[in-house]
């Protein structure tokens, strides 16, 4: 139960951290970009895209036996498309203001790389409840990336934070596109910068585990080694 | 009707640019810019592609998808041309010329996947030409030769924009930059100033 508990937290971490989709492995800019003009929208679209992530992994993890591997790609594609097709309804219907706000980036979600990559390559090939929480956990992964990008444009952009006005000022240049550039990159350099460290700071902290243990035993004085000769 | 399709033709290089105002196509714009010769080799089969996928889903739309009220099906319709005409594209240049699909034929299958075709097929499913160009008087009906006009210069656009990428980090392999702003992170900060221009004629 343990060991299973630790595999199903592997893959978790996996997907937020280590194979984080927008700082990472850069995948899915164009929703990134596009959709980071506010905290709200970002937040939506991260969402949107897990609700996604979570039910197409699932569905192909289901049918990965049946699918003839010749046809996988195409078939993934409708698949998804369906399922960006059915979100498209429901979010039409109950949530309009999002609908209205994300334009032609919902349908794109059908392209974003994160969601066919992860169908390809994880969930063709692993149980069920694995893809679920790999779609899960990629999907979160995406959505605080994209959150915290939305965050940093909103309140430079308009001094607000979640619609909510903190401040009275405003840089146009963070609500323009250049903006959008410019916070990323910065975002992905300090994720490389922080997760470096951490790496290095968590493999200085193993060495020093192994090494105390040895010298901590005392070594034989060499005088006593030559009583035993 | 000159001043409208100046206004279309700006509007989609310059001031509504596919990759650097609206964010579409950004995946091959970072991946294939490396070098000038494959960013313009990839511009050219996007351009392509653009403009035949429109001439296919834009009537397919207004003229049987609308009629028979399933507009509701057109992500799975569209990716399904696309998918169709990115193959055939394929097996005809493969056919036709060997050296330009050697110099081409890799970027093709990338296309498939790539935001800039179903964008525009998406974005062009309006009425009016309003819609899609900025700062032109409203009242303009859409029709297949206004949609083939932009998808054509938003693939000129978008080449434009991978070249002047591609010509920027040729020259900036050669330049120390810090560790942790190596490949992606200098791309975007350098992205971002080339996206500052053209904001420019946004403005305009």
């Amino acid at each position: 139960m343990n060991q299973k508990a630790r595999h199903y937290g592997k893959i978790a971490y996996d997907g937020l951290i280590t194979n984080n989709a927008t700082f990472k492995l850069v995948l899915g800019t164009c929703a990134t970009l596009g959709m980071s003009t506010s905290a709200v929208n970002s937040f939506g679209m991260g969402l949107s895209v897990t609700v996604v992530l979570l039910l197409s992994n699932v569905l192909i993890s289901l049918l990965r036996k049946i699918i003839p591997n010749t046809v996988r790609i195409p078939a993934f594609v409708v698949i998804i498309a369906t399922m960006v097709t059915l979100l498209r309804m429901v979010l039409e219907k109950y949530i309009p203001s999002l609908y209205d706000s994300m334009g032609v980036f919902l349908p794109l979600i059908v392209v974003n790389c994160v969601i066919l990559g992860r169908a390809e390559a994880f969930a063709s090939k692993n149980p069920v409840l694995d893809s679920a929480i790999d779609g899960v956990a990629t999907g979160l992964g995406l959505t605080c990336a994209l959150t915290l990008i939305g965050i940093i444009r909103e309140f430079f952009g308009s001094g607000s934070f979640f619609g909510i006005k903190v401040m009275d000022f405003s840089i146009g240049f963070f609500t323009n596109s250049a903006g959008a550039f410019f916070v990323y990159g910065i975002c992905i350099a300090l994720f490389v910068l922080i997760t470096n460290q951490a790496e290095k700071a968590s493999r200085a902290k193993r060495s020093r585990a192994l090494r105390i243990p040895s010298h901590a035993e005392p070594l034989p004085a060499p005088d006593a080694a030559e009583e035993v000769k | 009707m000159a001043a409208t399709i100046l206004l279309i033709v700006i509007s989609a290089v310059f001031s509504q640019n596919f990759i650097l105002v609206k964010f579409l196509g950004i995946c091959p714009f970072l991946g294939v810019s490396k070098k000038v010769n494959s960013a313009v080799s990839m511009g050219i089969a996007v351009t392509l592609v653009m403009v035949l996928a429109t001439l296919v889903t834009w009537p397919l739309y207004f003229y049987i998808m609308v009629p028979l009220s399933i507009e509701y099906l057109e992500i799975i319709f569209f990716i399904f041309v696309i998918a169709a005409l990115v193959q055939m594209l394929e097996k005809i240049i493969e056919k036709l010329s060997p050296a330009l699909y050697r110099s081409m034929g890799i970027y093709l299958p990338l296309i498939t996947t790539n935001c800039a075709i179903l964008g525009v097929a998406e974005l062009l499913l309006v009425n009016d030409l309003s819609g899609v160009v900025t700062g032109i008087e409203a009242g303009i009906s859409m029709n297949l030769g206004f949609a083939l006009l932009y998808a054509l210069f938003a693939g000129i656009g978008f080449t434009l924009a991978m070249v002047l990428m591609g010509g920027v980090r040729e020259k900036m392999e050669k330049l120390p930059v810090a560790k942790c702003m190596k490949g992606f992170p200098i791309t975007m900060v350098a992205a971002s100033f080339m996206a500052m221009a053209f904001y420019v004629f946004a403005l305009l």
